[in-house]
């Protein structure tokens, strides 16, 4: 293995304390040569800095962001991966956000960000032209719209077009466990409450900008492979399929199959799938795709919704919001919201308050759930929550983020907080505390949701198991298992690359191989597979000193009782690939 | 079709852009590196990703307002309109960023002088949507 990197700026480390507001940049070639940036870097980075006992919302919780050796290189290794301890599972806590944010901290000049401290006043951070400017942000805190934040940002920072602006909500402010960071207006680190660690720090935003060349070590190699990978990306259907209908394609397909979660998963079928399908938004309202930065298959789907003024006879409002499959189960058949417009509004709501779509849903669904059942009273949630009344769920979001009562205070701790306290835990679908995604697979997708180092679906992709066996034989526990685990693994060494893993099908280990060749690395598929390994056994053994242990997981009573396209998912195989995994563990943490 | 050297590249529709920056890193690829230093085109949101991206790129001025304000003839008129860069003349004085209305020239950081478009094409296979032809 080579010990030097081509781009000599990568290797730099870019350490910001926010108590004292200052920062040192410090030399990690080690780290980049050693784990290829994204997930593997910030992984290391954050063990060397973080107590695992640490209060997530405390000064000292740490917030790590990193890009790979392919950023600004090749086409769509275009997220950044953020890791920190998570508000809301407390526990591992890691996302990763598409938009510009990769290719700005590259060409910034760094490949890693690491967030210590608390200020003790709101502040956002200017990074540009090689260093950190620390600024006043008390005038952005309390401001109703993170839409606006990006406003006022643009205007006042430099390198337009080439720069993130990363902000954090109310939501955030307010440290609801589940708030977001959201960068430009449609993407964001949704998941485990990234927006409430800023919040904790006063942190409101983080602007990165810059331009430079990044030299590689073959020229014409480098040009050769990059047109290869460009034109895969446009020609492969399985890329293809994210530009033409997006992510919401799912939707059709995965009620037909009866795996679409419906009203707090009371059904995996619902009746309105149709009016909110992937292809009723492109026909109804697509107005624009959009791109992250250095990525040709332009993925994110913007919709207009025009509306007239109140009381205005001739006077409308174009409205632009972008919707993906998840917001549409979280937002729209998890709440038994028909109406495109509906979903459309409350995805706006939360993208306005900074909240995590998917958990914001979950959370609405069980407190509705809870609400019929006698659980909670309207003296609790102030509005009456109903299958589909998507204006009082528009409310709630709000009282969320302000939590005027105790039911609010526990509802913005997350869906598994809020049970324990008013009950209905049978039916609260979190795993490992974090709100599901829309997937009722089958057990692959629930064993996944667990045993995911991210409790994410993203991480070992068991509904695509799932979907795979239709009409074929079903693995054991323990084949199940160990598929996941491969998967997962291999999916570190994708995530360090920073690549999106819509082109997992493109980046096969024989393509990174060769393509990292013309950067001046030598890796072959095996070790490559090594490295992957190594990563997921760095973060196993850093959730297992969190506090992670497979056999304490909560099986939602929920998921046993609605019928999968693969029957009804028995407990007894979902307990012993737990604990299958659980005598793997000490092998795979090493 | 014209020659190379009289050829112009155009914006088609900036309303096509998906904002993926793919032209960029085209052209600035023309030299071998990758990142962004070295490109002559630009795309940037009007105002949010949601209003959409407007393309900024020379478009090869009959008359162009850059070359007048150049000090030391370093701007020489090209055949297809535009101009060409004599890097041996410029002083890297940064009038011509400022003249161009449309704020076309770009800056090469390392070497301190502009970066001119010279209509080569290179962008083209790279743009997906038909945004310039």
């Amino acid at each position: 293995m080579s010990s030097k990197l081509v781009d000599d700026f990568l290797a730099r480390v870019l350490h910001v304390d926010l108590s004292s507001r200052s920062f040192r940049i410090e030399r990690r070639e080690d780290l980049f040569i050693n784990y290829l940036g994204g997930t593997g870097v910030a992984l290391q980075l954050l063990k060397e800095e973080i107590d695992p006992e640490v209060d997530p919302l405390s000064p000292d919780n740490v917030v790590v962001m990193a890009i790979g050796v392919f950023t600004g290189v090749y086409p769509a290794a275009s997220k950044m991966v953020a890791m920190f301890k998570s508000p809301l599972t407390g526990n591992l806590g890691e996302s990763h956000a598409g938009g510009r944010a990769a290719i700005a901290l590259r060409m910034a000049g760094f490949g890693a960000l690491v967030i210590k401290g608390a200020s003790e006043t709101p502040i956002y951070l200017s990074i540009h032209d090689g260093r950190v400017e620390f600024r006043d942000a008390s005038a952005l805190w309390g401001v109703r719209s993170t839409l606006t934040i990006g406003k006022v940002l643009r205007e006042r920072e430099p390198w337009p077009g080439l720069r993130s602006i990363m902000r954090i909500g109310r939501a955030g402010e307010r440290m609801v466990r589940y708030a977001s960071v959201v960068l430009e207006t449609y993407r964001h680190f949704g998941r485990l409450g990234l927006g409430a660690v800023w919040g904790s720090k006063k942190l409101k935003a983080v602007v990165i900008g810059g331009k430079r060349a990044i030299p590689v070590a073959d020229k014409k190699a480098y040009r050769e492979i990059y047109r290869e990978i460009f034109e895969e990306c446009l020609r492969n259907p399985a890329t293809r399929k994210y530009h033409e209908l997006g992510t919401a394609e799912n939707v059709l397909p995965l009620n037909t199959i009866g795996a679409l979660p419906t009203r707090n998963l009371r059904s995996a079928r619902f009746e309105c799938a149709e009016g909110i399908s992937g292809e009723s938004f492109a026909s109804s309202s697509l107005a624009r795709r959009v791109a992250c930065a250095h990525c040709p298959i332009a993925c994110v789907h913007i919709a207009s919704i025009r509306e007239r003024y109140a009381g205005e006879k001739y006077f409308y409002v174009t409205r632009y919001i972008s919707y993906d499959y998840e917001p549409i189960y979280a937002l729209g058949s998890m709440l038994g919201v028909e109406e495109i417009e509906g979903v459309l509004k409350l995805i706006e709501q939360t993208d306005v308050l900074g909240l995590d779509a998917i958990s914001s849903g979950v959370a609405l669904a069980w407190a509705t759930e809870a609400f019929e059942r006698g659980l909670l009273s309207e003296k609790d949630t102030l509005v009456k929550p109903s299958w589909g009344d998507w204006r009082a769920y528009m409310r709630m979001l709000e009282l969320i983020v302000e939590q005027p009562n105790d039911f609010y205070e526990q509802l913005a701790k997350g869906t598994e907080e809020a049970a324990r306290t008013y009950g209905g835990l049978d039916f609260a679908l979190t795993f490992g505390g974090n709100e599901m995604p829309g997937y009722h697979t089958g057990p692959g997708a629930y064993l996944g949701y667990m045993i995911g180092l991210r409790h994410s679906h993203l991480d070992n992709a068991g509904y695509s198991v799932d979907q795979k066996y239709l009409g074929k034989p079903y693995p054991d526990p323990k084949a199940l298992v160990d598929e996941l685990v491969n998967e997962e693994s291999w999916r570190q060494v994708l995530t360090s690359l920073s690549l999106c893993l819509f082109v997992r099908g493109i980046y096969t280990p024989g393509l990174i191989s060769r393509a990292l060749k013309p950067i001046g690395i030598e890796l072959s598929e095996e070790e490559l597979r090594e490295i992957g390994r190594e990563i997921y056994a760095g973060k196993l053994e850093l959730k297992r000193r969190m506090g992670f242990d497979p056999l304490k997981l909560r099986i939602p009573r929920r998921v046993l009782e609605a019928e999968s396209p693969h029957g009804m998912i028995s407990e007894e195989y979902i307990k012993e690939a737990l604990s299958y995994y659980s005598s793997r563990i000490s092998s795979l943490s090493r | 079709m014209l020659s190379a050297e009289k050829r112009r590249l155009e914006v088609v529709d900036p309303d096509l852009c998906v904002g993926c920056m793919s032209c960029m890193f085209a052209c600035s690829r023309r030299f071998g590196d990758s990142g962004l230093n070295y490109s002559a085109i630009h795309v940037r949101s009007v105002g949010g990703v949601e209003r959409g991206f407007t393309v900024v790129v020379c478009r090869a001025c009959e008359d162009p307002s850059c070359m007048k304000v150049c000090p030391t003839s370093a701007l020489m008129p090209r055949k297809g309109g535009g101009v060409l860069l004599n890097q041996r003349l410029c002083i890297g004085c940064g009038f011509c960023a400022q003249a161009c209305p449309f704020g076309a020239v770009f800056w090469d950081q390392n070497s301190n002088k502009p970066i001119i478009c010279t209509h080569c094409g290179f962008c083209i296979p790279f743009c997906p949507y038909g945004v310039i032809k």
